[in-house]
């Protein structure tokens, strides 16, 4: 682990959107989603293209997001391991902004994940480790291989699938309360039981959505945070890691290396403990993520977190409240969900959520890249340290 | 028209004696001659410890049936039910394979069952790595 010399709240987000509209956006291409919910995110925030220095994004090059903003940047980051590079820019924006870097960074994502809109997404070709060792055996997509390691999960610590079912029913909870929720009609464990078998154990409910959005944020120092309009949301902590290209590989399938790496390192740099935090999202591609972030997190021991859900501790009302927008499984996921995850914790922290936690003061956002590939974690808090 | 079928691999000069040894029947995993791991996949050098000095050994073809799901959508190649797994081998390393000589269901594909190497051939130079359940 290493001990971070940022201190906490030496950043803040001063601007946070989504895309004006979620879902099905056929009218759109993917880079201007980015640009949607970048011009959004300037708006909230009282600021200009110009007035922007430093960009990161994934997806779309740097370049690319850069030109059709009209922005010049002194700082850039195209970090692109997946649905966590979101956290993961914030992390390196973070930094930047402290080492003097830039002084204003603006952090974009947009995906056409359900309408295809001028999306270009290249697979890894058959001489890459994947393309020689997985392709050939049959997998199509992240149901087939983000799913691989949880029949061991579940032997390992005799888990259900009812309670792997819990998770789904949980978050469908959440997004009932949300109305730019895709999903929001209550379900139970046997209507997730009974929906269409995709990739056993895992059936459709289980599963992410797919559809069409953006989201941006904007970071700069503390110090300059009471400038804007908005309630300034400080980053106390953040952390970063890669494992494996190839799900396969993982070192151990009941465990995530790049989750315990990122969240000990958001903790230590954060200086917060695991009592102290009232709100988290974990990206939620799948039913299991929010078990196996958890437990990597350090919220829980290994094998407690199924029950821990199933047990309501994270649904509404619950004493840890977990992916308060409906997640990836009810609210949005566009390929990439990691910036979904961001806004809500900034909704949370500004406290404007739909389904606002009261008093809320500290969240930890956490995501994941590729099949367990990578990880990238923030904590935020609506108070400076 | 032919048949569609499953992605065919590419060796790379890095794995070209992994897929010379499945040609040849033969499943081949490479030992660090310094730390003595046994790794895969394909690299001319230990994982673990960074040294070049390795060499490439030929595996027992035995392990266990260690994770899996059962994909129920067509892919090219394939035909629904199937199941994508996860074998160990009995050196330690686990690589992702189909499972061959049995029902695609989970009470035909038992956790920890004992499983042994089935060689596919797909073509004149690439052959893949299959598993069959072990009989009695």
């Amino acid at each position: 682990m290493s001990s971070s010399r940022i201190a906490p709240g030496s950043v803040a987000i001063v601007g946070a959107a989504e895309t004006t509209r979620l879902g099905v956006i056929p009218d759109m291409s993917q880079i201007q989603l980015h640009a949607d919910a970048a011009l959004n995110a300037l708006a909230d925030a009282g600021l200009k293209p110009t007035d922007i220095d430093g960009i990161a994004t994934a997806g779309e090059t740097p370049v690319t997001l850069a030109h059709y903003l009209g922005i010049t940047p002194s700082w850039v980051d195209g970090t692109s391991v997946g649905g966590c590079s979101f956290m993961i820019h914030v992390r390196h924006a973070t930094a930047a902004i402290t080492a003097g870097l830039c002084r204003t960074v603006l952090v974009t994502h947009g995906e056409s994940g359900r309408s295809g809109i001028g999306r270009n997404r290249a697979a890894p070709g058959p001489s890459s480790l994947f393309g020689q060792f997985e392709a050939p055996f049959g997998p199509m997509g992240p149901p087939t291989l983000f799913t691989i390691p949880v029949l061991r999960y579940l032997k390992t610590y005799g888990v259900t699938e009812e309670e792997l079912a819990m998770v789904a029913v949980v978050q469908r909870e959440w997004a009932g309360k949300n109305p730019r929720a895709t999903f929001k009609d209550p379900i139970t464990v046997d209507d997730v039981l009974g929906s269409r078998m995709v990739a056993y154990p895992f059936r459709l409910l289980m599963c992410c959505l797919v559809t069409d959005g953006g989201g941006a944020l904007i970071l700069t120092a503390a110090d300059r945070a009471r400038d804007f309009p908005t309630k300034p949301v400080y980053i106390l902590g953040t952390g970063e890691s890669v494992e494996t290209p190839m799900v396969s590989q993982m070192a151990d399938f009941t465990s995530s290396r790049a989750f315990r790496v990122s969240g000990a390192n958001a903790f230590a740099s954060a200086g917060i403990a695991h009592g102290d935090v009232d709100h988290l999202m974990i990206y939620d591609a799948f039913a299991h993520l929010p078990i196996f972030g958890l437990e990597d997190l350090g919220f829980l021991a290994p094998g407690e977190a199924a029950a821990f859900i199933a047990g309501r501790n994270t649904a509404p009302g619950g004493k840890l409240p977990l992916n308060t927008n409906g997640g990836g499984l009810s609210y949005m996921h566009s390929g990439m969900y990691g910036m979904y995850a961001l806004q809500e914790s900034v909704r949370q922290m500004r406290g404007i959520a739909p389904a606002q936690v009261p008093g809320a003061a500290i969240s930890v956002c956490h995501g994941v890249g590729g099949m367990f590939a990578a990880s990238g974690t923030v904590i935020m808090s609506n108070e400076r340290p | 028209m032919a048949e569609p079928r499953r992605a065919r691999p590419e060796p790379t000069p890095e794995t070209r004696h992994y897929w010379e040894g499945t040609r040849l029947g033969e499943l081949r995993l490479q030992r660090c001659d310094d730390c003595a791991e046994t790794y895969f996949p394909p690299r001319p050098f230990c994982p673990k410890c960074g040294s070049r000095r390795v060499a490439v050994v030929k595996a027992s073809g035995r392990g266990r049936l260690y994770s899996y799901v059962i994909h129920h959508r067509p892919v090219p190649g394939f035909t629904p039910p199937y199941a994508i797994a996860v074998v160990e081998l009995e050196e330690g390393p686990r690589l992702m394979t189909n499972i061959t000589g049995c029902a695609q269901t989970p009470e035909a594909l038992v956790l920890d069952m004992p499983v042994e190497v089935a060689f596919e051939k797909l073509d004149d130079e690439i052959t893949l790595p299959l598993f069959q359940p072990v009989r009695e």
